[in-house]
C-alpha cells in the first residue's frame, strides 16, 4: 500500500520515548530537547504527507462514487483471543483519522518547540520530552486504530502518559494528587468502555471498526433484541462505551479530574488537556457514529450529557480566579459542544451536519485552545503565578502574547472571521435543526463563553496595573513566541477550510452553507457577552464584586464548582474507603483470619489441657494408676457378682 | 498365712500412701523400699505355704533384696547429686528439667 | 532411560547446586554456585522452549512432549517418575527459571547464614520444577510438599517481624490444604481405571480412562480444588498469604508469590479440572463465586493497608483469584488468560517483592506513612516500582493488560448470563487496583521526603539492578509480544477445554 509509511508516525515517537527514557539522563538537556523536537518535526512531516495524500491523492480506490474510502494501511495481529476476536495493531486512514493526524502532530510539534523555552532549566527535562513522545505515540495510535481494542490499548496509554505528565512535578503534593485523581477517574470511565467493548464484541463477534460500522443495522440486530434491566443490550454497550469517552473528555459528572490536571506543566495542559487527549471521547463517538446513529436512546443520552456539561462548565468558568482553571472549564464546555453536536446529528437532518460540525469544531478548538493555553503559559512564565489577581495591564509588557491571546478569545467567542465562528455556527445549525430547545440552550452557552473568555482577557491584559516590583514581566523567548504566532495564524484562517468536503458522517462531500439567521444571532450573542465583559472588567472597578455579593450563594457555589469535588471526596473517602475497604480489611483480619487463628488456638489449648496429665510427676501417675486399678477391680467384682 | 499377708498388705498400703503423698525424695525412696519389702514378704510367704516343695519364691525374694540394695544405692546417689546441684530434695521444687 | 530426557535436569541442577553449596566455604563460593546454577536453569529453560517449539513445528501434536523414559518408583501403587510437558508447563518452567535467577541476585547479600539460605532455596526450586515436569500425581504431590516445607525454615529463620507466627501459619494452612489434596489424589487413584483395570497415578492415563464415577467426582473435585486453592490464595483460605509474605525474606517472597502460588492454579486445572470435568462443570459456580469474591475483596483490602508487603499480598490475592476465576470459566480463551495471568502475576509480583525488599533494606521500614519522596533519592528503584505498579494495574505494553484482557474477553464469551455478570464484577477490580497502586506510588515515591535520614540513602547496586531489569524485560516482553506466549498456551489449553465443549 502506498500509504504504509504512515506507520512511521507511531514508530518514531515510541523509539524516541525509549531512547530518551533510557539514555536521556546521560544526554545534556539541550540535546535531549532538540532531539525530541526534531523527531517530532519528522513525525509531523510524515503525518502531513499522509493526511494530504489521503485527502488529495488520486490513487485508485481512495474515492469511489464521491465517497472517501476507509483505508486499512496496516494490520498486524497482536493478540488472538478467538478466531474472530483478534486484537490487531494497525493504521486506519479515513477522513477523521487523517484530520486528527494533522491536529495532533501540529499541536504536539508546537508544544515541543514551546517547551524548549518554557521548561528550560527544569529538573527532569529529558524525562519531560520522553513523556511527550510517549503521549504523541499513544495519541496517534489511538486515532489510527483499526479496531476498538487497539483504541482501548492506546486509550490506556494516553491515560498513563497524562498521569505521568500531570505528575511531572512529583515533589508537589498537589500535582501528585491531581495526577492520581485524573488516572483513577478516567480509569473508572474506562471500566465502562471495557465492559461496553465486551458486550459489543460478545454480540457482534468482532472488534474491527470497519466491519462494525459498515453495516450498523446488522451489528445492532445481532443482539437479537436481547435486553438487560429493561434496556436493549446494544444501548447498554454504546452507553458504556460513551462512558469511557465521557471520562476522557471530562463530561459531567466525570469532569472533576480535568481542572486539577492543570497542576501539570502548562504546555502539557495545552497538548493533552485542551487539544488532543480530551477530545478522544468525541473521536470515539465519531468513530462508532454509524452504530450510534441507529441507536437513538444512546444518542439522546449523549446529547443530554453534553448539553448539561456545556452549561455547567460555562457557569463555573465565569467565576474562577485561576487562569488555567478558567481555560480548563472552557475546554470542558467546548468539548461538550462537540459531544452535543454529535448527539443531535442524525443522518436525515442536513446529511448529519452535526457530525461534520463536531469534527470541525474539534479541529478549530484544538488550534485556538492550544494557543490560549500556550499564551497562558507565557503569562505564567512571566508573572510566576496562576492567579488573575497577580496579573493586569500585561498588554504593555507582552505585545505578541496579547495579540495571540486576543485572537484566541475572538475565535472561541465566535466572532467572524476567526475559526471558532464557523465551526460553532455549524454546531448551532445542527442543534436548531434537531430541536429549538437545544439550539437556544447552546446559544446561551455560547454567549457565556464570550463573556468569561473576555473576562479573562481583560483581567490579564487590562484591569489594573499591579506593582510587579523589579520582576517586570517581559515577552517570552523566540521558542515560545513562534508557536503562538503560528497557532494564531491558524486560528484566523482555519475557519475558511471547506471542512464539509473532507469530513462528513457518510464520508460524502457536503457543502457548507452559512445559515445567516443562526450566524447572525450567534454573533449578536457573542457581542453582547463581550460587551458585558468589557463593561465589567476593562478597568478596575467594584462592579464584579458587587454582583458577586448580590448573588453570594450562586457565586460561592459556582466558585466551588457546585461542590462536585466535595461530593467525590465524600464518596471515595467516606464511603469507599471508610465504609467498604476498612470493614473488609477488618473482616479479613478479625473474622477470616480470626477463624484460622481460632482453629489453631483451640488445638493449642486442647493440647495444653491434655498436657496437664503428662506432668512428669511419678506420684501423680501412681495415683492415676491406683485409682484405675481399684476401679478395674471394683468393676470386675461387680461384674462377677 | 493370713497372719503374714495382712502385715505385708499394710506395709504395701503404707508404701503407696507414702509414695503418693511424700514430697521429700528420701521419704519417697523409703516408701518405695517399703513396697518392695512387702512384696518380698509375699514371695516368701506364698512360696512357703502354697508350694512348699519348691524354692523359686525364696530365691526371688533374695534376688529382689539384692536388687533393692543396688537400686537404693543408685537412688541415694542421684538424690545426693540432686541435692548438691539444687540444694533441695523437695520434688515440688525440682522442675527445672521439665517442659 | 530417564537420563536422556532433558526435563529431569530441571530437578538435577538444583540438587547439584544443593550439593555444591554444601561444600562451599565462603560467601563468594556460595554466590558463584548459585549464579552458575540459576544461569544454567535459565539457559535450560530457554532451550526447552526452543526444543518444544521445534517439535511442535515438526508436527508433533501429542498432548505432552518429552514423555520418554518414565521410571518405576513404587510397584505396588504403580507410582512412576513420569515426565512430560505441554505448552502451559513450558511457560511455567520458564517463569520459574526467571524468578529463581532474579531471586538469586535479589538475595546477593543475604545475612546471616547465606549458605544455608541458598541450600533451602535450591530445595524449594527443586520442588517447584519437579512439580511442573511431572505427570504422575504422586510425584507431583511429593514435589509439591518438597516446595512447601522449606518455606517454614526460610521464613522462620531469615524472615522479619512476627516470623515464627507467620511461618507456622503458612505451613499449617498449606499442610491443611495438602491433607485435602492427599485424600483427593488417593480417591482419584482408586477410581483411576475401570473395574478390574490397572490402577494408575499417571494423569494422562487417568484422563484417557475417564473412569471416575460422577458421584465420586462430586466429592473428589472439591477436595482437590480446595487443596490446591489454598495455595492459590482462594477466599477464604488466603490469610496465610499476607502474613507469610510480610515476614518472608525478599527472595522467598519472590519465589513464593511468583511461582509457588502458581502451583495452586496449575494444580487446579491439571488435576481437578482435567481429571474430573463432570464435577467441574457442575460445581464451578460455587468456586466461581468464591474466586469472584477473592478478586474484588483482595483489591478492596489492599486499599487500606499501610505495609508495602501487605498491600502486595492482598493484591496477589486479587490477581491469583483472577487466575482461578478464569480457569473455572472452562473455555480456551479464559484458560489461556489464566495462564498468562499466572505468568504475568508471577513476574510482576516477584518484581514488586524484590523492590520492596531493596527499599526495606535501605529504609528499614515498610510502613508507607513513614516514607515519601523516594523517587528523587533512589530513582532506579522508584522507576522500577512505578513500572511494576503500572504492570499490576494493567497498562498495555506490560504483561498485566494482556492477561487481564484475555481473561475478561474469554470469560465474557461464556454463554451463561451469571458468568458474564460475574465477569463484569471482576472487571471492577481494575479500577480498585489503580486506586491502591497509585496510592502507594504517590505516598512512597512522590511528594516530599518524610524522613531526613532517607536523604543519605543510595540507589540500587549492580546485582539489584540485574535482578530488577531481568524481571522488567520479561514483563515487557509478554506485554509487547503476547501472541507468542498466548499461542503456546492456547494450543495446550485447547485439548483440556475440549472436555467441556
Amino acid at each position: 500500500m502506498e500509504l504504509s509509511y504512515t506507520v512511521a508516525v507511531l514508530i518514531i515517537p515510541v523509539f524516541m520515548f525509549l531512547f530518551l527514557g533510557i539514555v536521556g539522563v546521560k544526554l545534556s538537556k539541550k540535546t535531549a530537547g532538540i532531539l525530541g523536537t526534531l523527531a517530532m518535526g519528522v513525525t509531523t512531516v510524515i503525518a502531513y504527507a499522509a493526511a494530504f495524500t489521503y485527502f488529495f491523492g488520486t490513487e485508485q480506490g481512495q474515492v469511489i462514487d464521491g465517497v472517501r474510502q476507509q483505508l486499512t494501511v496496516l494490520d498486524l495481529t497482536w493478540l488472538e483471543f478467538t478466531k474472530n476476536l483478534v486484537i490487531k495493531i494497525g493504521v486506519l486512514l479515513d477522513p477523521i483519522s487523517a484530520m486528527m493526524l494533522i491536529v495532533i502532530s501540529t499541536v504536539s510539534f508546537m508544544v515541543h518547540i514551546y517547551s524548549l523555552g518554557y521548561m528550560d532549566g527544569e529538573r527532569g527535562f529529558q524525562r519531560y520530552y520522553a513523556f511527550l513522545s510517549l503521549f504523541t505515540f499513544s495519541m496517534l495510535g489511538l486515532v489510527l486504530a483499526t479496531n476498538i481494542f487497539q483504541m482501548y490499548i492506546f486509550w490506556e496509554l494516553v491515560g498513563v502518559s497524562s498521569y505521568l505528565l500531570i505528575g511531572f512535578y512529583y515533589t508537589l503534593p498537589a500535582a501528585v494528587s491531581a495526577s492520581k485523581k485524573a488516572f483513577i477517574v478516567t480509569r473508572f470511565a474506562d471500566l465502562g468502555f471495557l465492559v461496553g467493548i465486551l458486550i459489543l464484541s460478545f454480540y457482534t463477534d468482532t472488534f474491527d471498526f470497519i466491519s462494525l460500522t459498515s453495516d450498523p443495522q446488522a451489528a445492532i440486530s445481532t443482539a437479537g433484541g436481547a435486553t438487560f434491566l429493561g434496556c436493549s443490550v446494544m444501548t447498554w454497550a454504546l452507553t458504556l462505551i460513551f462512558m469511557g469517552g465521557a471520562g476522557k473528555s471530562a463530561m459531567f459528572p466525570l469532569h472533576i479530574w480535568l481542572p486539577d490536571a492543570m497542576e501539570g506543566p502548562t504546555p502539557v495542559s495545552a497538548l493533552i488537556h485542551a487539544a488532543t487527549m480530551v477530545v478522544a471521547g468525541v473521536y470515539l463517538v465519531a468513530r462508532l457514529f454509524p452504530i450510534y446513529a441507529v441507536d437513538v436512546t444512546a444518542l439522546e443520552i449523549i446529547t443530554v450529557v453534553g448539553a448539561f456539561t456545556a452549561l455547567y462548565a460555562a457557569a463555573v468558568a465565569c467565576v474562577q480566579s485561576d487562569i488555567k482553571r478558567v481555560l480548563a472549564f472552557s475546554t470542558i464546555s467546548q468539548i461538550a459542544f462537540m459531544i452535543t453536536s454529535l448527539g443531535v446529528a442524525s443522518p436525515e437532518l442536513h446529511h448529519g451536519v452535526g457530525y461534520m460540525a463536531s469534527m470541525f469544531h474539534l479541529f478549530t478548538h484544538a488550534m485556538f485552545k492550544a494557543l490560549l493555553f500556550l499564551c497562558a503559559g507565557a503569562i505564567i512564565h512571566a508573572v510566576h503565578s496562576n492567579e488573575m489577581s497577580a496579573m493586569g495591564g500585561l498588554r504593555k509588557y507582552m505585545p505578541i502574547c496579547h495579540i495571540a491571546f486576543l485572537i484566541g478569545c475572538l475565535a472561541i467567542a465566535g466572532i467572524p472571521p476567526f475559526a471558532g465562528f464557523f465551526s460553532k455556527d455549524e454546531i448551532l445549525v445542527a442543534a436548531y435543526a434537531k430541536s429549538p430547545i437545544w439550539g437556544v440552550w447552546l446559544s446561551v452557552v455560547a454567549g457565556m463563553t464570550a463573556f468569561y473568555m473576555f473576562r479573562l482577557y481583560y483581567k490579564i491584559f487590562w484591569w489594573n496595573n499591579p506593582d510587579y516590583g523589579h520582576h517586570t514581566p517581559h515577552e517570552a523567548p523566540m521558542t515560545m513566541t513562534f508557536p503562538l504566532i503560528f497557532l494564531g495564524l491558524v486560528s484566523i484562517v482555519a475557519g475558511f477550510i471547506p471542512f464539509g468536503e473532507f469530513v462528513t458522517s457518510n464520508r460524502e462531500v457536503y457543502e457548507i452553507h452559512l445559515d445567516w439567521t443562526v450566524a447572525g444571532t450567534s454573533i449578536a450573542i457573542a457581542v453582547v457577552g463581550i460587551a458585558l465583559a468589557t463593561v465589567m472588567y476593562r478597568k478596575e472597578n467594584n462592579l464584579p464584586e458587587q454582583l458577586a455579593n448580590r448573588f453570594r450563594g450562586l457565586w460561592t457555589a459556582a466558585y466551588h464548582r457546585f461542590y462536585m469535588d466535595e461530593l467525590y471526596q465524600f464518596i471515595t473517602h467516606k464511603i469507599i474507603f471508610a465504609r467498604i475497604s476498612k470493614p473488609i480489611a477488618w473482616f479479613d483480619r478479625r473474622i477470616i483470619d480470626g477463624t484460622m487463628d481460632l482453629l489453631a488456638n483451640v488445638t493449642n489449648s486442647a493440647s495444653f489441657a491434655v498436657r496437664r496429665m503428662q506432668s512428669g510427676s511419678v506420684q501423680t501417675y501412681v495415683w492415676f494408676y491406683l485409682v484405675g486399678a481399684v476401679a478395674v477391680a471394683v468393676i470386675t467384682i461387680i461384674c462377677l457378682i | 498365712m493370713l497372719m503374714y499377708i495382712i502385715p505385708s498388705m499394710i506395709m504395701f498400703g503404707c508404701g503407696i500412701y507414702g509414695f503418693i503423698t511424700r514430697k521429700n525424695m528420701i521419704a519417697i525412696l523409703i516408701s518405695l523400699e517399703l513396697m518392695l519389702n512387702a512384696v518380698d514378704i509375699n514371695f516368701a510367704v506364698f512360696n512357703r505355704f502354697l508350694f512348699p516343695g519348691q524354692m523359686e519364691g525364696m530365691f526371688f525374694s533374695l534376688f529382689a533384696i539384692g536388687l533393692a540394695a543396688a537400686e537404693t544405692a543408685l537412688a541415694i546417689a542421684i538424690v545426693i547429686n540432686v541435692y548438691r546441684a539444687a540444694r533441695n530434695v523437695d520434688i515440688r521444687q525440682l522442675t527445672k528439667m521439665k517442659f | 532411560m530417564i537420563w536422556s530426557n532433558i526435563l529431569i535436569y530441571f530437578v538435577i541442577i538444583p540438587l547439584l547446586m544443593l550439593g555444591g553449596l554444601a561444600l562451599c566455604k565462603n560467601i563468594k563460593q556460595v554466590r558463584a554456585v548459585a549464579t552458575v546454577g540459576a544461569t544454567a536453569l535459565m539457559v535450560l529453560a530457554i532451550y526447552l522452549v526452543v526444543a518444544f517449539l521445534g517439535l511442535r513445528a515438526e508436527g508433533n501434536t501429542a498432548e505432552m512432549l518429552f514423555t520418554e523414559g518414565s521410571m518405576m518408583w513404587f510397584e505396588p501403587l504403580n507410582i512412576h517418575l513420569a515426565l512430560g510437558v505441554d505448552g502451559i508447563s513450558v511457560v511455567m518452567i520458564v517463569l520459574s527459571a526467571f524468578i529463581v535467577f532474579a531471586g538469586v541476585f535479589a538475595s546477593w547479600k543475604m545475612d546471616p547464614l547465606p549458605k544455608e539460605f541458598f541450600m533451602w532455596f535450591c530445595l524449594l526450586s527443586t520442588g517447584v520444577f519437579g512439580f511442573f515436569i511431572s505427570i504422575d500425581m504422586f510425584t507431583m504431590f511429593m514435589f509439591y510438599e518438597v516446595a512447601l516445607i522449606p518455606m517454614y525454615l526460610l521464613i522462620g529463620v531469615w524472615g522479619s517481624g512476627n516470623k515464627m507466627y507467620s511461618a507456622m501459619k503458612l505451613t499449617l494452612m498449606l499442610m491443611g490444604g495438602s491433607a485435602f489434596l492427599m485424600l483427593g489424589i488417593l480417591g482419584i487413584y482408586y477410581h483411576s481405571a475401570p473395574e478390574g483395570g490397572q490402577l494408575t497415578m499417571n494423569i494422562l492415563e487417568i484422563a484417557q480412562n475417564d473412569a471416575i464415577p460422577h458421584s465420586w467426582q462430586y466429592f473428589l473435585f472439591p477436595m482437590t480444588f480446595v487443596g490446591f486453592g489454598v495455595l492459590g490464595a482462594m477466599f477464604p483460605f488466603h490469610t496465610w498469604s499476607p502474613d507469610g509474605h510480610a515476614s518472608a525474606p525478599t527472595a522467598v517472597s519472590m519465589l513464593h508469590a511468583g511461582v509457588l502460588m502458581k502451583l495452586g492454579g496449575y494444580g487446579c486445572f491439571r488435576i481437578a479440572i482435567f481429571l474430573m470435568p463432570y464435577a467441574a462443570n457442575e460445581l464451578a459456580w460455587i468456586f466461581l463465586t468464591l474466586t469472584g469474591i477473592s478478586v474484588v475483596y483482595g483489591a478492596f483490602s489492599a486499599c487500606v493497608q499501610t505495609d508495602l508487603k501487605y498491600i502486595n499480598a492482598y493484591s496477589s490475592v486479587s490477581h491469583c483469584g483472577m487466575v482461578l476465576f478464569a480457569i473455572l470459566m472452562l473455555n480456551t480463551t479464559a484458560m489461556t488468560g489464566a495462564v498468562l495471568q499466572m505468568l504475568s502475576h508471577g513476574l510482576m509480583t516477584a518484581l514488586f517483592f524484590a523492590l520492596i525488599g531493596m527499599i526495606y533494606g535501605r529504609t528499614h521500614t515498610r510502613d508507607i506513612r513513614k516514607m515519601g519522596g523516594l523517587m528523587r533519592i533512589m530513582p532506579f528503584l522508584g522507576v522500577g516500582y512505578v513500572i511494576a505498579g503500572l504492570a499490576s494495574l494493567g497498562l498495555p505494553g506490560l504483561s498485566g493488560f494482556v492477561a487481564e484482557m484475555t481473561i475478561f474477553v474469554g470469560s465474557f464469551q461464556h454463554a451463561d448470563m451469571f458468568h458474564r455478570v460475574f465477569t463484569i464484577v471482576a472487571c471492577c477490580s481494575i479500577v480498585i487496583t489503580a486506586v491502591y497502586i497509585l496510592r502507594v506510588v504517590g505516598k512512597l515515591l512522590f511528594g516530599a521526603v518524610q524522613d531526613e535520614h532517607h536523604k543519605t540513602l543510595t540507589d540500587a547496586e549492580w546485582h539489584e539492578r540485574l535482578s530488577t531489569v531481568t524481571l522488567i524485560l520479561a514483563v515487557a516482553a509478554i506485554g509487547c509480544f503476547p501472541n507468542f506466549f498466548s499461542s503456546i498456551i492456547n494450543e495446550a489449553a485447547e485439548p483440556i477445554m475440549r472436555l467441556f465443549a
